[in-house]
């Protein structure tokens, strides 16, 4: 690390205003050369906003960038490469049916001999211990090669500085660490990170600085390895810290949701094939499933609804009815209701208002049908009940779905299933791109839920949000899934493990069941 | 079966190929960047129009051909500005092009019934031209030619330029794409253009090469067969080609059938004349079941709206 | 000046209903332009198209019955489009619906009674569903796109056609033309009033827009069409099944555009020619469209595509138009609406220059 007088980059009273949200007040901090430092705040606190400014994809509309001390403008992305800022982002620009080569190309400025890029490519390969083959097609590597790709494209740049925007939340704790010594290679070498993560722990190891933003302001810029993770969660979230609420004592009852020897067919050309998922969720338990992305939740959450029903009845039982061949429909009448990962398309009509969306799911079990009919002022009462519980902002059961913000969509959604009171409740993601406080309420209705004796599964990536919540948790990997393990006590390295495939490091490439390997789900 | 009986079918079905080949191609452009333009027959049936009546008007086919293919280009311009610019629906867009691509070219061309040109048929000299044997190879159009040309040209621009590249991208993941830096909807407008160019081109070729007259609805639905080409193609420049020719074969198999006696004679014109549109239909399904993924680029048909 | 779209958290109600309005003022202007440069009377005839069967009570019978079919076709294509199945073949199926219809005559031409026509609407209602579960099961099985199949199956009835009227169902008195004999009096449909030429055709049309518009409206099937069509995933969620969903809109579409085919037969035409094909399947598309895939608005739009009809043949006597010029009028109708239709889901917004460049 060296000390010198001039910052790699410096903000000062940035401003970024969008119709209806001050995303970006006053905000400014400085990164040294070499120095990785942390963007911390929970979703919707303005860092990706901030960042995207760097990066030139938007301008501030107030407030000053200094370069190596000049002032800049960054007029587009293509400007902020040509500077030495690269950026990966959490979102992959990739494409599925290119190989890794050409999407590497594709992410440079100009044009480069295929033999040479490669040779440039191979030689970055090796030089930060990055494993990758240059002709494989992207649909079959694991969502870990792939951030690789972005990697790799990034550091071909040469940057001095490299934002890297939340990329641990789809790695196993494994490709963390591997990660962090390429990161920490880099600074070594005078490139400066800018690391945005919400993940407290991760910040702790590897970061010199945070700065920390809250609701589009500075909170403050501190040093993580002198602060407590509790100080600076407060810092993020605000006052009020709250812990989920659980009951204290509580024994769980009969088995409500019984997983028996679960096997599905890859859905798809690079589908995940489901072999032998085997468990079972008990009245008041919350049961989780860890795992990274692409290795069969998205199967998993489809065969639990019944939009992809087994050919074995004895699969899948609830409350003693075996429902392994039943639809979704007759899953529901059983009392079993799911919340799939995409809220958007899958769990909920954007282009529907939230009345018409409750008819989506709760039609037959809150008798909103009468002979072939729908009652609509029945769901237009039941909507407006699941917007004051669950305290969802949005005006009225007439607005569409589209139009709520992540969190309230979400919220509505989950609203409207767990006051269905079902039975189960298998949910997937639940907390994806949610602000902290609707994810808390979520959480919280989860609990309780529980507490009134439902079952309930987590499928999530969020190893931290299982870890909370869960009282079991089991790992899926590809298609298989692990023993269940009690939470209070498990250890995180094995669950690392578990994740990764048991091949460790993730270095070579996901096999699934079958021979499949593929990552979507 | 003599060696000139063989020839003359060759020759009639490379005819026969050729405008589909043409409009394919530049559909399969399009495609490729993940557009999709249903209008491909009413751009032909305008090019048809355009390129007959400015060889009627100057006397130089190749200016006709020049013509068709800006004709095609402009009226394909009304879909990109619909769709790309606008968001509108493709299939909807696509269908009313064509509608209006029909009218239109009824109506200015009306003016050229009964007229006819010189036809657009040689490029060799004519002793080569119209050998009853060389002319397998010699005796084409020049249009025939630049088919062929602008296959290989293609399957090198898509593969092995980082124009292609790009275009490739746009039609894979515009997201994606966008985030790089790239102008999604700029190569589209071009890649549409192209299409609009390539389809003008195909439709000269009814009105200048194989009827040098100029009809109402000369085109006859093949530009419908281009599109289902393209499918069978897996969007692979010489697949085209290779389906282009398997349907010309099957598009002139009634005068075959008719000349080789037998069974095939007695069957009545009208099976013939549905043969080709029922073979598509069995094309198609046969595709379906052959490959696990279709290899359609997977923003096809997909309006592109850069996020905020 | 630099603009995007930015959707609209409520579809605009203003928009909605002065798109169409305008798309037709604007196809008119344009199309008046556009026979000016081609050397026609341009004012004239767009007036003569559009006004004249409007202003001239003669003509609304005319209407009526160029639109009763239109509106038929249109209403069952509104609900395939809702859930995104793209049915082309509507022209075909129609043909399907009229083969159908003069099958059952000619097997009861020396019969009589009232049961003969509707045993032929009957008839005609199954040969158009049958010819739609062709691309259905295609569809659902082998995930054929119903675009290309729906269409060439056009092409190919269109020869079937042409083949019966040629051979076995050919008028025997008939010296030289391809065409079935006259239907008899029990085989055709009966006027409304004495003198007009208004048939059944139209007050079934109008029931059947009715009969769609509560359907559509109130049930589950009309529920889980527009959710298919507005997003599938959703749908499955919901328990609605996807190929259950492309089979019934199928041979619903199919079967009300053979209905409309042998209305059409045994109405306005009383046999069965080569001409019979007049488009109007294709026709029904634009219809479809510019009565926003809602069944009274296709009661309107098939109003407003009849005029273009009519007045296209006054036109064709009274100024010289190729028939085929109505395509232009109707093509340009679908461009203006499709733009206009923009605005109802986005507005625009300008992307402000910022300081030394854009933003992307």
């Amino acid at each position: 690390m060296q000390t010198s007088a001039v910052p790699r980059l410096e903000l000062t009273g940035i401003t970024k205003r969008f119709p209806g949200v001050l995303a970006n007040d006053n905000v400014g901090f400085a990164v040294k050369p070499g120095e990785i430092h942390a963007l911390l705040g929970e979703n919707g606190a303005g860092k990706s906003t901030l960042v995207k400014m760097i990066y030139g994809i938007m301008q501030p509309d107030a407030g000053e960038i200094r370069w190596n001390g000049q002032a800049i403008t960054v007029a587009n992305p293509k400007a902020a490469r040509k500077l030495g800022i690269g950026m990966v982002f959490q979102h992959f620009s990739l494409f599925d049916a290119m190989t890794v080569l050409e999407n590497i190309a594709l992410g440079l400025d100009t044009r480069v001999p295929q033999r040479e890029l490669e040779a440039k490519i191979r030689a970055v390969m090796q030089q930060y211990g990055l494993l990758l083959d240059p002709h494989r097609t992207v649909s079959t590597l694991s969502v870990g090669e792939r951030q690789r790709i972005e990697i790799v494209r990034a550091l071909l740049l040469n940057p001095s500085l490299l934002i890297m925007d939340e990329p641990t939340s789809v790695l196993t704790p494994q490709e963390v660490e591997q990660l962090f010594v390429v990161l920490r290679k880099l600074a070594s070498e005078g490139c400066s990170i800018l690391y945005i993560s919400h993940k407290l722990h991760e910040i702790k190891a590897l970061c010199d600085t945070a700065t920390i933003l809250r609701g589009g302001k500075l909170v403050d810029t501190c040093d993580p390895k002198v602060e407590t993770s509790r100080s600076m969660a407060e810092k993020m979230i605000g006052a009020g810290l709250k812990e989920i609420r659980k009951p204290a004592g509580r024994s769980f009852g009969q088995e409500r949701l019984i997983v028996n020897r679960l096997n599905l067919p890859g859905i798809g050309p690079f589908g995940i094939t489901l072999s032998d998922i085997t468990f079972t969720a008990r009245a008041g338990e919350i049961f989780g499933i860890a795992g990274v992305a692409g290795n069969g939740q998205n199967a998993l959450l489809l065969a639990l609804s019944g939009e992809a029903p087994s050919s074995d009845a004895d699969a899948i039982s609830v409350d003693g009815a075996r429902v392994g061949r039943l639809t979704a429909k007759q899953r529901r009448l059983k009392g079993m209701a799911s919340v799939p990962e995409e809220r958007n398309g899958h769990a909920a009509v954007p282009d529907f208002s939230l009345s018409d969306n409750t008819i989506l799911t709760a039609r037959d079990r809150l008798g909103m049908v009468q002979g072939g009919l729908i009652n609509s002022g029945a769901a237009r009462t039941y909507a407006g009940e699941v917007i004051t519980s669950f305290a969802v902002k949005a005006q009225g059961p007439g607005s569409l779905a589209g139009s709520l913000s992540g969190g309230n969509l979400q919220k509505y959604i989950m609203g409207r299933e767990i006051m269905q009171k079902p039975g189960v409740l298998v949910v997937s993601q639940p907390t994806w791109g949610v602000d902290a406080g609707a994810a808390a309420a979520i959480h919280q209705a989860l609990v309780d839920l529980a507490a009134q004796g439902s079952a309930i599964v987590v499928i999530s990536q969020d190893l931290d949000e299982l870890l909370s919540l869960c009282d079991t948790l089991a790992v899926i990997n590809g298609g298989r899934l692990s023993k269940p393990m009690q939470v209070a006590g498990a250890d995180i390295h094995e669950i690392g493990l578990l994740m990764g495939g048991l091949h460790g490091t993730g270095t070579d490439s996901h096999t699934g069941a079958g021979g499949t390997r593929a990552v979507s789900s | 079966m003599t060696p000139e009986f063989l020839v003359a079918i060759v020759f009639a079905i490379v005819l026969v190929a050729t405008p589909i080949l043409l409009a394919g191609l530049g559909e399969l452009v399009v495609e490729k960047a993940g557009v999709l333009n249903l209008g491909v027959e009413g751009m032909m049936l305008i090019g048809a129009v355009t390129g007959f009546a400015v060889t009627s008007l100057s006397g130089s086919p190749y200016l006709g051909v020049l013509a068709a293919a800006v004709a095609g280009a402009l009226v394909s311009m009304i879909f990109a500005v619909l769709t790309l610019t606008l968001s509108a629906n493709q299939v909807a867009t696509g269908l009313a092009l064509t509608i209006f691509g029909g009218g239109f070219s009824a109506l200015a061309g009306k003016a050229f019934l009964g007229k006819t040109v010189v036809a657009f048929t040689q490029l060799f000299p004519t002793e080569l031209a119209t050998h009853p044997i060389w002319r397998v190879i010699f005796g084409y159009s020049p249009l025939v030619y630049f088919s062929l040309f602008m296959c290989a040209a293609i399957a090198w621009f898509l593969r092995r330029t980082r124009a292609g590249l790009i275009l490739r991208a746009v039609g894979e993941n515009d997201l994606s794409a966008h985030s790089i830096g790239y102008s999604v909807i700029g190569v589209r407008y071009m890649a549409v253009a192209f299409g609009g160019a390539m389809a003008g081109v195909a439709g000269s070729m009814f009105s200048l090469v194989l009827t040098p007259i100029w009809a109402e609805g000369l085109t006859a639905g093949r530009g419908w067969i281009a599109l289902a080409l393209v499918v069978f193609s897996a969007w692979k420049p010489f697949r085209l080609l290779l389906g282009a020719y398997i349907f010309g074969a099957v598009m002139t198999l009634e005068v075959h059938a008719k000349a080789a006696g037998g069974v095939f004679s007695a069957l009545p014109s009208e099976f013939w004349a549905a043969l080709p549109y029922l073979a598509t239909i069995i094309v198609l399904v046969v595709i379906s079941l052959r490959r696990s993924s279709s290899g359609a680029p997977a923003c096809l048909g997909r309006p592109f709206i850069p996020p905020a | 000046m630099q603009f995007r779209l930015e959707k609209r958290p409520k579809p605009s109600q203003a928009a909605l209903y002065l798109a169409p309005a305008l798309s037709v003022l604007l196809t008119m202007l344009v199309g008046a332009l556009l026979f000016s440069a081609l050397g026609y009377d341009g004012i004239g005839a767009v007036l003569e198209i559009f006004t004249r069967p409007i202003t001239n009570p003669l003509k609304w019978q005319d209407l009526g019955v160029k639109a009763a079919p239109l509106i038929i076709i249109a209403v069952g294509l509104s609900i395939a489009y809702r859930a995104n199945v793209w049915n082309i073949g509507a022209e075909g199926q129609y043909v399907a619906g009229a083969l159908g219809g003069t099958a059952v005559v000619l097997l009861t031409m020396k019969m009589q009674g009232p049961w003969i026509l509707p045993t032929m609407l009957v008839c005609g209602v199954l040969a158009g569903m049958a010819l739609a579960a062709i691309p259905a099961f295609l569809k659902t099985r082998f995930e054929v796109n119903e675009i290309l199949t729906t269409l060439m199956l056009n092409y190919a009835i269109v020869q079937l056609l042409y083949y019966l009227l040629r051979t076995s169902w050919k008028d025997p008195m008939a010296f030289g033309f391809p065409r079935t004999s006259l239907f008899t009096a029990s085989q055709s449909l009966p006027y409304l009033w004495p003198g007009t030429i208004l048939h059944w055709g139209v007050p079934i049309a109008l029931t059947v827009a009715m009969i769609a518009f509560f359907v559509m409206g109130r049930s589950v099937f009309g529920f889980q069409v527009r959710v298919v069509g507005s997003a599938p995933n959703a749908a499955r969620h919901g328990g609605f099944s996807a190929n259950g969903t492309v089979w019934l809109v199928m041979l619903v579409s199919g079967g009300l555009a053979g209905l409309a085919g042998v209305l059409e037969a045994a109405g306005p035409f009383r046999q069965l020619v080569p001409a019979f094909p007049t488009g109007y399947g294709f026709t029904a598309i634009i219809v479809a469209f510019l009565g926003r895939l809602n069944p009274f608005g296709c009661v309107i739009a098939g109003l407003v595509l009849a005029i273009s009809y009519v007045g296209g043949e006054v036109a064709q006597t009274t100024l010289g138009l190729p028939s085929a010029a109505t395509g232009i009028f109707q093509g340009m109708l679908l461009f203006f609406l499709l733009a206009g239709d923009v605005f109802v889901r986005y507005r625009i917004r300008s992307t402000s220059a910022r300081v030394a460049g854009g933003a992307t």
